[in-house]
């Protein structure tokens, strides 16, 4: 596959060469990196921690897209699931722990991976496209007209977390949102690690690279790629419901087609098929955001879509797929 | 009895609408395989471009319309050249992405040029009022829309079933290496059913201004809708697409009478329903 398409975008990068003590460097670079934005932007820990929210779901967007091969523009279906979910547990059912509300929106996520996969993996190709966006509009719509519990397009409110714990009450400034947030990630990109280097993340590779020869060796390709789109969506969930503790609010836009055609373009800055482009490009593209887009939407709009077309181009492996490649040229000279 | 003939005319005159503009599309994507987001952005040029020339320039409706067209096609020949032969025959992702690229730059350019606001187009008297059919009486636009969706689909007909051109075009869809070995010219092809695509977007776009309004967000806005027709359709397909398009207006236009409060979830569920019993669109080749 990747001698038939020298600029294919998924999957140069992540192939388990690393060791295991690389694991623990990217986990220690997390925390560090963590550190340090909580160091640099005392006063904006909300947008982080929104940012760690989404990061998951482009993790979860990479699970599904640069692991398995499923183009997908409906991503945003299982963050929202996952939002929703955790809100209308502490809203309705006034469960307010904030480690349950978070279990609530992974199940939740996962509920809705599993009937996205069902859907999006019956086409091929454009179908699958299109089926992707019509699930993420379908889940937008049926929120909306569910307004006694979902709030529709005010938005559900009345969220109010107890304190982690019991202890750690969730400020003003956000430090505890931000602190559970980077624990959530370092736990979830720990156990991913793992999963793509399983025998299972071994085998969705191998179904990205020719679903054919998988299925000639025995393997159920439809099965595996369900299992994939719900862990999938116990990731997406699991930031969906950081997001719905942290801003205490779930809108509709977290269900929005706009939501999942970002995610997976923040996944492209970074890299696809590796775990370390997903946070990268989420990072870089939200923090870019925030900073152009207070002066200018539009412009922010012509920026972004001239630097996709430049990443299309130019460096179809993403962010952390260019460095790895020159790294790498770089090492064996 | 009343309701049900306006709710007919509507769809009708909405189908045919999104017809004129998606068959470009179908075309380019059973041609080229280019899974093209920015289609709805080149009609949405053609709409700015019409405005532009009607409204500040002061030409007539039919001048405008064809600058619009031929703009719009000059336009989009060196995005042709320079950026879309580049992912032909490239994976869908990158499709996609480069598409969805394109379509944010020109949202953002229209603003910077256009401003936010919604642009309309004048119409000529004769297409602003109402016209007595003997039975009842229909806005006079929608009429136009109809009779130029049912022309775009008859020229097209006969340009891909009756000329040399048509023959060259649906050996190039079958295989382009053969045909291409036969003295075909395949880049011309695809270049000229790209011009083509475009310049019916444009048209569509111009044409169902009424319905779609113009403004800076249309491209995204009706970018699924556009997509959704030709994969329920089948990609390449005139015949299906026109279907596709008239039994996705009936259903939208249907649900937004009768059912306003569910917005567009019906339609949805009818795409979702079609796609995964045609995977290949209603009438498209396996």
């Amino acid at each position: 596959m990747d001698a038939d398409h020298p600029a294919s975008l998924a999957g140069q990068v992540a192939r388990p060469r690393f060791s295991a003590s690389a694991d623990w460097i990217g986990l220690a670079a997390i925390l560090a990196a963590a550190i340090i934005f909580y160091l640099l932007f005392p006063n904006n820990l909300a947008l982080l921690t929104r940012v760690i929210g989404i990061v998951m779901l482009v993790l979860s967007v990479d699970l599904v897209t640069g692991f398995c091969g499923v183009a997908t523009l409906g991503h945003a279906a299982l963050f929202g699931a996952g939002a929703y979910a955790a809100g209308i547990a502490a809203a309705h059912f006034g469960i307010t722990d904030p480690i349950a509300m978070i279990a609530a929106g992974a199940a939740g996520g996962a509920v809705a991976g599993l009937i996205s996969g069902l859907v999006v993996l019956r086409g091929h190709g454009l179908g699958q496209l299109v089926l992707s966006i019509a699930i993420v509009n379908l889940f937008h719509e049926a929120a909306n007209k569910a307004a006694s519990w979902t709030g529709g397009s005010d938005g559900l409110t009345d969220i109010a977390p107890s304190p982690l714990f019991g202890v750690f009450a969730f400020d003003l400034w956000g430090r505890t949102a931000y602190g559970l947030g980077i624990a959530l990630l370092v736990i979830v990109f720990f156990l991913l690690q793992r999963l793509s280097r399983s025998p299972f993340g071994m085998l969705c590779r191998g179904i990205r690279q020719d679903p054919i020869r998988v299925a000639a060796m025995g393997a159920s390709v439809r099965k595996t790629l369900l299992k994939m789109y719900i862990i999938s969506g116990l990731v997406a969930g699991v930031g969906g419901g950081l997001n719905a503790i942290s801003t205490q609010v779930v809108g509709l836009d977290s269900l929005s087609f706009t939501l999942s055609a970002q995610a997976l373009v923040m996944l492209v800055i970074g890299g696809t098929g590796s775990l370390y482009g997903a946070i990268i490009g989420t990072v870089v593209f939200m923090l870019f955001e925030d900073f152009v887009s207070a002066a200018n939407p539009f412009h922010w709009l012509t920026i972004m879509g001239a630097l996709l077309v430049g990443v299309v181009l130019f460096a179809p492996r993403g962010i952390f797929g260019t460095a790895a490649h020159l790294f790498d040229q770089w090492r064996r000279r | 009895m009343q309701s049900v003939l306006s709710i007919a005319v509507d769809a009708l005159a909405y189908g045919m609408v999104l017809f004129v503009i998606s068959i470009g599309l179908s075309m380019t994507m059973g041609l080229m395989r280019v899974v093209n987001l920015a289609h709805g952005a080149f009609a949405m040029v053609g709409g700015y471009l019409a405005s532009y020339a009607v409204r500040d320039l002061g030409l007539g409706y039919v001048a405008g319309v064809v600058l619009a067209v031929a703009g719009t096609v000059v336009i989009a020949a060196p995005i042709e050249r320079l950026l879309y032969r580049r992912i032909y025959n490239k994976p869908e992702l990158i499709q996609v992405l480069m598409t969805i690229g394109i379509t944010f730059c020109v949202i953002g350019i229209a603003n910077y040029l256009f401003g936010p606001t919604l642009k309309t187009i004048p119409l000529p008297a004769m297409l602003s009022g109402p016209v007595d059919l003997g039975f009842r009486s229909i806005a006079a636009h929608k009429l136009f829309a109809i009779l130029c969706g049912l022309a775009v689909a008859a020229a097209l007909w006969y340009l891909v079933e009756r000329t040399p051109f048509g023959v060259k075009l649906r050996a190039s869809v079958d295989n382009t290496p053969m045909a291409a070995a036969l003295g075909v010219r395949t880049k011309y092809v695809y270049a000229a059913s790209f011009a083509i695509s475009v310049g019916l977007a444009a048209f569509g776009g111009i044409v169902g201004a009424e319905l779609l309004p113009i403004e800076p967000y249309y491209a995204l806005r009706y970018m699924v809708t556009f997509l959704v027709v030709v994969s329920v359709g089948g990609a390449g397909s005139i015949g299906g697409a026109l279907l596709a398009c008239l039994v996705l207006g009936a259903i939208d236009t249907t649900g937004r009478y009768l059912v306003p409060e569910y917005g567009e979830f019906f339609f949805y569920l009818a795409v979702i329903a079609i796609v995964c019993a045609f995977p290949r669109g209603l009438l498209g080749k396996a």
